[in-house]
């Protein structure tokens, strides 16, 4: 089966979505991204029990915080398949495209771009911090 | 440990919004375990702060340290060096550590990054509950352990009120009867008899009706 | 008989009759009229008048001076005194303007959370609970002493009375805390509305096996019924209210527009049947916003007329 999805996806591999940290999903964004989404196993199906629901909770808390600070809480999305399902894999990839495409360019790259004053973003990780102290 | 709760961001947002630089200031003790001001809380508020700012074309620079405590002088001297390269500091630990800080700093602006609740433990993940207001003079020994001026909600030193209800306090379903919780717990200590002894009118001057407390310890003064 | 203060409910209760009390609610305005009508409906079918005090949190003219309109108009008031809003300053001083206008029953309570009133984002004090109020104003009185230990100038003389509940939970403390009020030095108590008369009478079973109703006057308290809604409300949404199943059926059961007659029915009988409870010295008739039921059922529950001391 050679499907084929939206080649502006980039693939970030995890051992469980329960690895995925909210920081995580807002370093993303940081970096430009235009939208994020958490691929997990099926709900009732985590190999670590619940890594998964614990992955939807992240989600929605940065969804909450994109709302409040103007980025938008619909960049990020919780989807779940079977890791066998690649139809549905490419149904979601599609899905999310279109959404960000819906959604636009993420406002922070937008000003990134205008102002190469600004220092690097940090790097993705839940310990890299951006000050001068870090 | 103390328990603390993350302010909304568009609070914090209303603080800083005129700054060109801040650091965010974390605390590695209480308020990392109940999740509200440790490394990976100063991590995410550092990074919402950026985009807000970002988003909205503003060049501010947002820091992120975490000291081990914010309400010891020794580890506050660890930023010494550094914290002039920031107009401000928003401080996610409770609010010793948020005027300690400001105490060693007297020019910088520090501003709370979160709410402070009480003292308090976890019941479950998630979930914190208060157990102590510090009242200066404890009396656990005569209540099972339960402590009334704390989780009785009209702090009766000679409960229960006629509002307790199926275990459960007046004020709410949610909220047990600490008076109920006693005697339960003399009940299961074979000292219900305890019950029917007075307490007396109560000294609150340790308590902070008598205004702010110090512990001076003369053998460990130097 | 010895009496230990001028107090004209101590006389009716040391005299062995049965006393009846009631209680008003002063108003959310200064109109002291309202205050001194309510008192007009009941005045001569009750020997003393309770005055509550910001009864539910809500915020109303104070007890204190609503007393004095009674005391001025040659009634006996019970002032009712909450500690969730005075420390022991204010609750003392209080105590001594009370007896200032010679009022001679107080009534020490905790008082509803504020959150049930209209002030719910409003500090509380307990610097005082109702028993170390008791205790504080038998100090006042017996040994003349303020709580910090000075003699006061003519100390007040009260007849201190107490709130007891015997359907609140625990149910197994129930008794051992009226004997804790008794000890603290209550010399009467007015208890809540009583609707489950079994469970009463077998707290009161327990209440004679201590010997407390020969140390403090017990006053069963009631309410007459307006309707089945009030009913179901008080078993349902009242804090430490038994309201028994039979009862809301019965209320349920009468045509709405006899449901008021009904529920004045329900309070004479209960009183009928409270007044062979040994150790029930009497009745305190709490009839919400309806005074003027009250002389009706005293009469129809064969209490009246009042004796005169």
């Amino acid at each position: 089966m050679r499907l084929n999805y939206p080649s502006s996806i980039r693939i970030i591999r995890v051992p469980c979505t329960g690895k995925v940290d909210v920081l995580h999903i807002l370093r993303c964004f940081e970096r430009g991204a235009d939208g994020v989404y958490v691929v997990g196993c099926r709900e009732g199906d985590c190999h670590y029990q619940s890594g998964n629901f614990r992955a939807k909770k992240r989600v929605e808390q940065a969804q909450q915080l994109l709302d409040r600070i103007g980025i938008g809480g619909s960049r990020v999305r919780m989807c779940n398949l079977s890791s066998s399902d690649a139809p549905l894999f490419v149904r979601f990839a599609e899905e999310m495209h279109a959404a960000v495409l819906g959604a636009g360019p993420n406002p922070v790259r937008a000003a990134l771009a205008s102002k190469r004053t600004i220092t690097d973003p940090p790097a993705a990780g839940l310990n890299a911090g951006t000050g001068p102290l870090s | 440990m103390i328990v603390a709760a993350k302010k909304p961001i568009e609070e914090i947002i209303e603080q800083v919004k005129g700054l060109r630089s801040v650091l965010v200031l974390g605390c590695n003790e209480c308020v990392t375990v109940c999740e509200a001001g440790g490394k990976k809380e100063v991590g995410v508020l550092a990074s919402a702060l950026r985009m807000y700012f970002l988003q909205q074309g503003r060049e501010v620079n947002v820091g992120e340290h975490t000291l081990e405590r914010q309400c010891d002088t020794e580890y506050l001297e660890e930023i010494r060096n550094n914290i002039d390269a920031y107009e401000a500091v928003v401080s996610l630990a409770c609010g010793v550590g948020i005027q300690f800080t400001a105490e060693r700093y007297p020019s910088k602006p520090v501003y709370p990054g979160v709410n402070t609740c009480f003292m308090g433990a976890a019941l479950e993940r998630g979930v914190w509950a208060e157990r102590c207001q510090g009242c200066g003079s404890c009396i656990l020994a005569s209540t099972g352990a339960v402590c009334p001026v704390t989780r009785c909600a009209k702090r009766l030193l000679n409960g229960p009120c006629g509002g307790s209800t199926a275990g459960k306090c007046e004020i709410s379903k949610d909220v047990d009867c600490a008076w109920q919780l006693i005697v339960d717990r003399l009940k299961t200590l074979g000292r219900l008899e305890d019950y029917e002894t007075l307490c007396p009118v109560k000294d609150w001057s340790t308590d902070r009706a008598g205004g702010p407390r110090k512990v001076i310890r003369e053998d460990l003064r130097s | 008989m010895s009496l230990k203060t001028p107090s004209k409910l101590e006389k009716i209760l040391r005299a062995g009759h049965l006393a009846v009390t009631s209680e008003c609610g002063p108003p959310r305005g200064s109109d002291a009229a309202h205050i001194v009508h309510k008192a007009e409906l009941i005045q001569r079918h009750v020997d003393a008048i309770n005055i509550t005090d910001n009864q539910t949190s809500v915020c109303r003219l104070c007890s204190l001076a609503a007393c004095i309109r009674l005391k001025l108009m040659g009634l006996e008031p019970v002032l009712q005194m909450v500690v969730r809003d005075r420390n022991r300053i204010a609750l003392q001083s209080d105590l001594l303007g009370a007896a200032s206008f010679d009022i001679h029953n107080v009534l020490c309570l905790s008082g509803d959370h504020q959150r049930f009133g209209d002030s719910a984002q409003g500090q509380n004090v307990f610097d005082l609970d109702s028993m170390q109020l008791i205790q504080t104003i038998r100090r006042m009185r017996d040994e003349g002493k303020f709580l910090g230990g000075d003699a006061i100038q003519r100390p007040p003389q009260m007849f201190v009375g107490a709130a007891a509940n015997p359907f609140a939970d625990p149910f197994e403390i129930r008794v051992p805390r009226l004997a804790k009020k008794a000890a603290a030095g209550a010399e009467f108590v007015q208890t809540q509305c009583i609707y489950n008369l079994a469970k009463f009478e077998t707290w009161m079973e327990q209440v004679r096996d201590r010997g407390l109703h020969e140390k403090v006057f017990i006053l069963a308290g009631v309410t007459p019924l307006k309707s089945a809604g009030m009913a179901r409300y008080m078993k349902t949404k009242v804090p430490g209210m038994d309201v028994p199943d039979e009862v809301v059926k019965r209320m349920a059961g009468t045509p709405k527009d006899k449901q008021a007659e009904e529920g004045i029915t329900i309070c004479v009988e209960s009183i009928q049947r409270l007044k062979e409870v040994k150790g029930v010295s009497g009745f305190h008739v709490m009839a919400i916003e309806w005074e003027e039921r009250v002389p009706e059922i005293v009469e129809r529950a064969g209490l009246y007329p009042r004796p005169a001391v």
